[in-house]
Order: structure tokens, then C-alpha cells, then sequence
């Protein structure tokens, strides 16, 4: 918040305070001048263009009024914590607003200890330091990292919030640059032998927290990421490597990765099993669904937000699917009746979030916008009804279904359809 | 695609905002998924990981007792290792919580409460993977062999999957039949127009 000076530093006052400085001995060189005018200028609603700035700093900072924070709902308990989506621009985010999920607390780990085994059925089972994984061909790529149970709070018919907003329903969405050593290379290294299906991937936090991924996706694209956004990865996101399977549940992600098990068959550790399974009506559940299919979400207008004026407004989101690129996100403004294609902005890169926005000329009247996104493989983001016929309405886990917001005559946005559900 | 590639680059210098946006145009940023033809059959970075420091991390359990360690424990000894450790978070008969509820035997459609190791758990061995590895909460990795072979008796004995006289170990563990054992399927999303 730019909070107005009540009594901004006059020129004369400024000019007192620097000249008590300069009396009692301390500015020695021009240099020394700067330095103390700029720390003066620390009091906001001044000139700027009348005293000279703050100089250069090892480590830069936000702007004072730009302080967008993670929601962490409860502090003392907390496994989680969610991205400011609303208040982001573009599609990378900054690496300290990613969300978390941890099972245990986030481990301490000193980078030159930490070592990656990798054994089982494989022909040499090797360990590997971090300078080592560093020394291996490396790769950058942007991926949206998202948990599997992202949105569930707008599922349960009876249960349908009103006042949430893109970071409370969906803020366990993130993506980064993430930057490491494919770890086909590292299964290259060791030799995979013959009959090998899966792999275990075991995390050094206080859960050892593990899964089982195929052996195919462990060969396509998946990463050991040690650096996010152009700098070591960060210690909530798996410090100092995690495990990166493009466009599958977060959850399958391990981060603080210490160990790769080559195995012909899954573990069934609690977390593919108790966990991340999902209920279908029937009595059955979904078990190793990993990718996260395609969805969009309008980050604004969105509660709590309240439109001041009618008129000329950009609607904008995010798109994104784990089964490759988003090729359309169309926005509807009339409660679903009608839909028009958004414009999406470049890079559409797959398995990464897109921007898409679309100009809307509000009438001033009460209405619904929405938005879907389509993949390119023809998958289209259904709506919440579709999920329910497919999967129940007891499941849990990637509920994907469109999400809308109702905007009323007065500007107000609320989540929902509300009756129109 | 090098060439549409600097076309779009030409273009977004102009600023036009209409233009057909395709999924040609971003190919090349793309890194591919694999090393280049010039790269070594091994490259060497890295030791020999020996069966020393294999057997100290590779303490996961398998679906068919593969993995179990030697020892064993009664629901009696499982319930004196639950009232020390368990209960404040599981609750007195593992139904009241705070935390994960454990006991149960369904409906099995009523989630949440369904996914208790009663309904739910496919495989009595994730038990044994989970607890030895992740529980107590504050103090993970600290129970025996033997209390964790006996606390899992006496979950799976509140459950009502196994006799108050049973004694888990590596061969009777993995012989427990859960009940929500064949109500797992697999995954048959796969993209495409049908919502499933």
C-alpha cells in the first residue's frame, strides 16, 4: 500500500537534515553524499524526480505496495500453501509465491551431502552427488506444476462456495522454468535391464515420501530439476532436486529426491493407494491417474473483486493441460449460452500454463462468465455436470470442470453459477 | 521451423495482436527430450553405489512382502505401541481423529470417511511402507520392526481383518485380504473428446 505522506520531507527540511549530516563530518566524498540523500528518500509521495534515488543493492525487492503473499490457511498445521493467481501476470511464478505441499515439513538439506541413489534393476546401481546430476547435459524447460486435489472445494453440490477466489479454489497451480538433467539420461547411465516397468521415487523428508511412476514416463519427460526460474531450486519445492513429471499430479513430483528404485511393478505406497486415488460411482476408484487433464480459469474479474463502472473490461486467465498444448480456450459471458474463442498469448508451450484474455463490453446487467480450454487432443474442459456423470459425485481429485463467476448488476463477482448449476 | 519461427518473431515485434496464434510457431523453442546423436554410451559422473548403502535406504515394501524385515508383533503389543503413539492423533478406536481416520468398514461409498484401511487400502503391506518410513508424525522412522508389525495387528484387528490372536510378520502380513482390494482400476483417461 502507497500510504500518503501526511507530511512529505520538504525540500528545505531535506536540505537541513543533509546539512547537519555534512557538519557533523560523515560525507568525506561525493559518493558518501548520494548514499545519505538516498537513504532519505526512503518516504514515499515525494518528487522522485526532485531527489535521486536509492542506488544498487545485492538483492532486489518488491515494491512496497506489491506485497502479493501465498495463503496459508492454518500456520501452526499447515501442509499447504497457495498462489496469488489473481495478483500474477504472465505465466511464470516467481519461484517464492509457488505453492506448497508437504507432507512432513520441509527438510533442511546441505547441498554437498545430499546424494541420489539409483538402483534395482539396473546394471551399474550408482549414487550421484549434485555436482554430479550438475555435470550431466542440461535442460530447461517452463511446466505448470499442479496438485491433483486443485479445486475440489467447488465440487460438492451441496457445498459450492460463493466467496472463493483463484487463489483459495486454485492456487495449487504453479509454473516455473525448471532446469535439470533428464532423467533418461541418468537411467541411460545406469542401464535399465530387461523386464523393468516402474520406478519408486523416494523423497529425504521426515515422510520419505514416495511413488510409483511408470517406467515410460520416466524415459519420456521427466526431469531431476535442481534450478527453478533461473536459480536453485527452492528448498519448499525440493531442494536440492526434485523429480519433474511434466503434466502429471504434483503429488507424483517427489521432491528432495534421494532415491530411484528400477522396479517391474508398482509399490503401492500409501499415497498411489489411501491417497491420490480417485472414487468413481460404482463402488470403484481410479488408481495411477496421473495426468492432469486440460482446464482454465478466469483470474479476473473474480471475487472479491467489484467492477466500479460498466464498459470496456478485459476479461484474463490461465489455461493449461498435461496432455500437451492448449489450442483454444473459449469465454463465454452469457452464463454458457454463447462462447467465443479467447485470444491466447504466446508461447503456448505444452504442458504449460497460457495466458488467454478476452475484451468484454459489460452492459451493466447481472451475468455469468465462464471459460473452457481445449487440448490438442480434442479434449474439451467439461462442465461440472459432465464430471458428475462420469465419475459420481462423491470422487475426489482432478475436478477440472469449468469454473464461473457470477457478476452482479452492482459489480460484484462472486464464484459460481449458483442456480444455474 | 527455424523459418516460422523468426516470421512470429518478426511479427510480435509489430505488435499484431491478431495474428493466428499456432502451435508451429513455439516447436523449435522446444528442447527435445533427449540427448543429442554425439553423446557417450555413459558418461561416468557419479559412484558405484554398493550393497552396503543400498540395503540402508531401500526399506520399501512391496505389495508381495518383498521388502519386509525380519520380526513380528501381536495385537496385544500392537495396542500397548498404538496407546503410546497413535492414539492422539488416530483417536482411542482410530475413528475420532483429529487426524486420518482408520477404522472403518464402510459404506464404502461415504467419502471421505470410506477411505479408512478397512474399506479402502488395497494392501496390508502399505501399511508396514507408511508407518515405518513416515509415522509416528513427530518422531517418523522411530518404531521397531516388531511395533510396527505389532501396530499394524492391531489397526487391521480394529478394522476386523484379522483375529485378536493374529501375529504379523513378513509371511502373514502380505496374506491379510483387504477388502478394497478389487475395487481398484486402472486409469482409462486418455485425452480426446470423452469425459471420463
Amino acid at each position: 500500500m502507497a500510504k500518503k505522506a501526511d507530511s512529505p520531507l520538504s525540500r528545505r527540511a531535506w536540505i537541513t537534515t543533509a546539512s547537519g549530516v555534512i557538519a557533523a563530518g560523515l560525507i568525506k566524498t561525493q559518493a558518501d553524499a548520494v548514499k545519505i540523500v538516498a537513504q532519505e528518500v526512503s518516504t514515499p509521495a515525494q518528487d522522485p524526480t526532485k531527489i535521486p534515488g536509492r542506488l544498487t543493492s545485492e538483492l532486489g525487492q518488491r515494491a512496497p505496495a506489491e506485497q502479493p503473499r501465498r495463503l496459508v490457511r492454518s500456520p501452526n498445521l499447515s501442509s499447504s500453501s497457495r498462489t496469488p493467481l489473481q495478483d500474477l501476470y504472465g505465466i511464470i511464478t516467481p519461484a517464492d509465491l509457488h505453492f506448497e505441499r508437504h507432507h512432513a515439513g520441509i527438510p533442511n538439506i546441505v547441498q554437498e551431502e545430499h546424494e541420489l541413489l539409483v538402483h534395482g534393476m539396473v546394471e551399474r546401481p550408482m549414487v550421484f552427488k549434485m555436482a554430479d546430476l550438475k555435470r550431466y547435459p542440461q535442460t530447461s524447460r517452463i511446466r505448470f506444476v499442479e496438485c491433483s486435489g486443485n479445486g475440489g472445494g467447488a465440487y460438492n453440490r451441496d457445498r459450492m462456495p460463493t466467496e472463493a477466489t483463484p487463489q483459495s479454489l486454485d492456487g495449487l497451480l504453479s509454473t516455473s522454468e525448471w532446469t535439470g538433467v533428464l532423467l533418461s539420461t541418468i537411467l541411460r547411465e545406469v542401464g535399465i535391464r530387461n523386464g523393468a516397468s516402474w520406478i519408486l521415487a523416494e523423497g529425504s523428508d521426515a515422510a520419505v515420501m514416495s511413488r510409483s511412476v511408470p517406467l515410460e514416463k520416466a524415459m519420456d519427460d521427466a526431469m531431476l530439476a535442481y534450478g527453478q526460474n533461473g536459480e536453485a531450486i527452492r528448498p519448499e519445492q525440493g531442494y536440492p532436486v526434485r523429480l519433474l513429471l511434466p503434466g502429471w499430479e504434483g503429488n507424483a513430483q517427489v521432491k528432495w529426491l534421494r532415491r530411484i528404485e528400477v522396479t517391474d511393478r508398482p509399490t503401492m505406497t500409501r499415497e498411489e493407494t489411501s491417497k491420490y486415488t480417485d472414487p468413481l460411482k460404482g463402488g470403484r476408484a481410479r488408481q495411477f491417474s496421473f495426468v492432469m487433464d486440460a482446464k482454465s480459469l478466469i483470474t479476473f474479474p473474480a471475487f472479491p473483486y467489484q467492477l466500479p463502472d460498466r464498459g470496456w473490461w478485459e476479461i484474463k486467465g490461465l489455461a493449461w493441460s498435461g496432455r500437451g498444448k492448449i489450442t483454444r480456450v473459449d469465454v463465454s459471458t452469457d452464463g454458457g449460452s454463447s462462447w467465443t474463442p479467447a485470444e491466447l498469448q504466446g508461447p503456448i508451450l505444452s504442458k504449460s500454463t497460457v495466458r488467454f484474455r478476452h475484451l468484454w463490453d459489460w452492459d451493466g446487467r447481472e451475468t455469468h462468465i465462464l471459460s473452457r480450454a481445449v487440448d490438442e487432443t480434442g479434449y474439451v474442459q467439461p462442465t461440472v455436470h459432465q464430471l458428475w456423470d462420469a465419475r459420481g459425485e462423491r470422487t475426489s481429485y482432478h475436478q477440472n470442470h469449468q469454473r464461473a463467476w457470477k457478476v452482479a448488476s452492482d459489480g460484484a463477482v462472486t464464484f459460481g453459477l449458483g442456480d444455474l448449476v | 521451423m527455424l523459418s516460422v519461427l523468426m516470421v512470429s518473431v518478426l511479427f510480435s515485434g509489430c505488435g499484431q495482436a491478431d495474428l493466428p496464434v499456432t502451435t508451429s510457431d513455439v516447436l523449435p523453442t522446444e528442447v527435445a527430450d533427449q540427448l543429442p546423436p554425439s553423446s557417450p554410451q555413459t558418461f561416468g559422473f557419479g559412484g558405484e553405489a554398493t550393497d552396503e548403502r543400498i540395503a540402508m535406504w531401500d526399506i520399501d515394501v512391496k505389495p508381495d512382502g518383498e521388502g519386509l524385515p525380519s520380526g513380528s508383533g501381536t495385537v496385544a503389543q500392537g495396542k500397548l505401541v498404538y496407546e503410546t503413539q497413535c492414539i492422539a492423533c488416530h483417536g482411542a478406536t482410530g475413528t475420532e481423529g483429529p487426524f486420518d481416520r482408520l477404522v472403518g468398514t464402510g459404506p464404502w461409498e461415504e467419502w471421505p470417511s470410506a477411505r479408512v484401511v478397512g474399506a479402502y487400502w488395497p494392501y496390508a503391506t502399505t501399511l508396514f511402507d507408511y508407518i515405518v518410513k513416515a509415522m509416528p508424525q513427530l518422531t517418523p522412522g522411530t518404531l521397531t520392526a516388531d511395533q510396527t508389525y505389532a501396530v499394524i495387528a492391531y489397526v487391521l484387528n480394529m478394522n476386523g481383518l484379522v483375529a485378536d490372536d493374529a501375529v504379523m510378520d513378513a509371511a502373514t502380513l502380505p496374506a491379510v485380504e483387504m477388502p478394497g482390494r478389487d475395487r481398484f482400476v486402472p486409469d482409462d483417461r486418455k485425452g480426446g473428446p470423452e469425459v471420463r
